[in-house]
C-alpha cells in the first residue's frame, strides 16, 4: 500500500514536471539584460551620489569614517522619504536591484511595512509587522556572518 | 430523483431562473482600462473614502449589491438570501457587508471562482423554489489582497511576467424569476479541484487553466454542446499565459475554442496598465461579467454566453510550505430566452 502510494507521489511530481517544462513556452523570460543595465545604471548613480557626498563631508574636515556613517544616513533618510511619498516602488519597478540591494532598499523594507500596517495601530500594527520584510534578511545575514566569522578564526588559529 | 441532473457534473435548472439585475463597481485602474465605461461605478480613489482598504472593498461590494437590486427592481425585504465572498481571511468583505442587510448570508470561499460558485447556488435556491430572489456577489481589491497575500504596497519590487494583478472590483447579481424570462441561467457544471503541480504563486493563469479545460470539457460533454454553441466562453482570471495554456491545451484534447473562448483578466486591463499577465481576484470575472458583458447581453450582441470563473485556491501557509497550487473552475450558462 505504501509503496502504491509512493509510486503514485512519484508520478504526480513527474507529471508536475513536465507541465511546468510546457508552461514555460508560454511564459515570457524577464528582460534580464534590460533590468541588469538599468540596475547597474541606477545603482551607480546613487553610489557615484554618496561619494561625491562623502568627498564634499571630508573636505569640511569630517574624518572619513564618520563620513561615510552621515552618508549611509543620508541615503536611509532619502530612501524613507521617497517611500514614504510613494516613491520609491515606482523607481525600483524601473531600477529593480539597483535600489533594492543597497542600503536603500533596507529602509524601504522597513518603511513600506510599517506605513501599511499603520491601520492595525502602531503597537500591534507597525510594531508587530515592522521587521516581516527586513528580520529574515537580518537574521540570516547574522547568522551567516557569525558562521563565517567562527570559520575565519579557525583558519587563522591553524 | 436525479432530474435535474446531467451528465457527470451538469445540473440543470428548469425552473428558469434569470439574471434580474447587476452592478458593478470598479477601482481607477480598472476605470482606465478598455472596459472603463462598461461598469456602473469607477472610483476616483480606491480608498473610496474610508479609513482603510478593506473598509473600502466592503462598501464597494456593498454598492454593487444596492445597484443590483435597484436594477433589478427588488427592495431588501424581497432578497431571501446573500451569496457572496471574497479574497480576505474569514471572508471580511463579504461578511462585513452583509452586516448592512437585513438578508440572511451565505459567505463562500472559491478564490476568484467565486462569482460562478455563487450564482450556481443562487440558481440552485431560485430554481428549487427554496428563495424567491437572491443576490449573488464577489468582490476583491488589490490593496487588501496584496497586503494579505503578498508585499506592502509602496515595497520596491519588481513583478515577474507572469504575474497577475487583482483587480479592485466588485460585482453582484440579482436572481429571480418572472413571468416573462429573458437572461436565464439555463445549466451550470461544477468544478471539481484540478492541481497540475505548479508551485510558484505568481504563475495562477497556468495553475488553473487545466481546471478551466476539465470543467469546460465536462460541461460540454453533459450537455452534448460544440463549443460554437456558445457566443462566448469567459473564462474568469486565466490571463494571458493561461488563455494560451487553455487553448493549446484544449485544441490538444480535440476541442476548438479558439473562436469563442475569452478571458475576464484579458479584457479588463491593457497590454500597457502594466498588469503584466492581467487581472485576477473574485472581482474580476464579477466586475466583468456583471459589468461589460451583462450589457452586452442586454445589447443583444451576445445571446449564449459560458461564465467559467476560475480559481487558484493557494494559500499564504502552503506556499511557504512548497505545496502545489489547486486550481478549480465553476460554468455557469447564460441564455437569452427565446433564440
Amino acid at each position: 500500500m505504501a509503496k502504491k502510494k509512493k509510486q503514485k507521489e512519484q508520478e504526480r511530481k513527474e507529471q508536475a514536471k513536465a507541465y511546468e517544462k510546457y508552461v514555460k513556452q508560454f511564459t515570457p523570460n524577464p528582460k534580464y539584460f534590460s533590468n541588469a543595465f538599468k540596475a547597474f545604471v541606477v545603482g551607480g548613480l546613487i553610489c557615484v551620489i554618496a561619494l561625491y557626498i562623502q568627498n564634499l563631508f571630508m573636505a569640511q574636515g569630517m574624518v572619513k569614517k564618520d563620513a561615510a556613517t552621515a552618508v549611509t544616513v543620508i541615503l536611509v533618510c532619502s530612501a524613507q522619504l521617497l517611500t514614504g511619498i510613494g516613491w520609491f516602488d515606482s523607481i525600483a519597478r524601473f531600477a529593480g536591484a539597483g535600489v533594492i540591494v543597497p542600503i536603500t532598499g533596507f529602509a524601504n523594507s522597513m518603511v513600506s511595512p510599517a506605513m501599511e500596517f499603520k491601520k492595525e495601530g502602531l503597537v500591534l500594527g507597525s510594531g508587530a509587522k515592522l521587521f516581516t520584510l527586513a528580520g529574515p534578511v537580518l537574521v540570516c545575514g547574522i547568522s551567516v556572518s557569525v558562521i563565517i566569522g567562527i570559520i575565519h578564526l579557525l583558519i587563522n588559529k591553524g | 430523483m436525479l432530474n435535474n441532473k446531467l451528465g457527470k457534473h451538469t445540473v440543470i435548472f428548469n425552473n428558469k431562473p434569470e439574471i434580474l439585475g447587476t452592478g458593478s463597481v470598479v477601482g481607477v485602474k480598472e476605470g482606465e482600462g478598455p472596459l472603463g465605461k462598461r461598469f456602473d461605478v469607477v472610483l476616483e480613489d480606491d480608498t473610496y473614502n474610508e479609513k482603510t482598504w478593506e473598509k473600502a472593498e466592503i462598501k464597494m461590494l456593498s454598492e454593487a449589491i444596492l445597484l443590483s437590486m435597484k436594477k433589478a427592481g427588488k427592495a431588501e425585504k424581497e432578497i431571501d438570501a446573500i451569496i457572496s465572498g471574497d479574497l480576505l481571511n474569514q471572508l471580511m468583505s463579504a461578511s462585513f457587508t452583509a452586516r448592512d442587510f437585513d438578508v440572511p448570508f451565505i459567505g463562500i470561499y472559491g478564490a476568484c471562482s467565486t462569482m460562478t460558485e455563487s450564482m450556481i447556488l443562487g440558481s440552485v435556491l431560485v430554481d428549487g423554489g427554496y428563495a424567491e430572489n437572491v443576490v449573488s456577489a464577489a468582490s476583491s481589491h488589490f490593496c487588501t489582497s496584496e497586503r494579505q497575500f503578498r508585499n506592502p504596497l509602496e515595497h520596491g519590487n519588481q513583478r515577474p511576467p507572469a504575474a497577475q494583478w487583482t483587480a479592485t472590483a466588485s460585482g453582484s447579481v440579482v436572481i429571480g424569476r418572472t413571468n416573462k424570462p429573458n437572461i436565464v441561467l439555463t445549466c451550470a457544471t461544477l468544478g471539481k479541484v484540478v492541481d497540475p503541480g505548479i508551485t510558484d504563486a505568481h504563475q495562477m493563469g497556468a495553475a488553473m487553466a487545466p481546471a478551466a479545460l476539465d470543467t469546460i470539457h465536462t460541461h460540454l460533454s453533459d450537455t452534448n454542446r460544440d463549443p460554437g454553441y456558445y457566443d462566448l466562453i469567459l473564462t474568469g482570471d486565466l490571463g494571458h499565459i493561461g488563455k494560451d495554456i487553455l487553448l493549446d491545451m484544449s485544441k490538444n484534447r480535440g476541442l476548438d475554442l479558439e473562436k469563442v473562448h475569452m478571458d475576464c483578466g484579458v479584457l479588463l486591463y491593457d497590454k500597457d496598465q502594466d498588469t503584466h499577465s492581467g487581472g485576477s481576484g473574485c472581482g474580476c470575472s464579477a466586475s466583468v461579467f456583471a459589468g461589460h458583458i451583462y450589457r452586452e447581453i442586454l445589447e443583444g450582441k451576445l445571446k449564449k454566453v459560458l461564465l467559467v470563473s476560475t480559481g487558484a485556491l493557494l494559500s499564504t501557509t502552503s506556499t511557504l510550505q512548497g505545496d502545489s497550487i489547486p486550481g478549480i473552475a465553476h460554468a455557469i450558462a447564460i441564455e437569452v430566452e427565446g433564440n
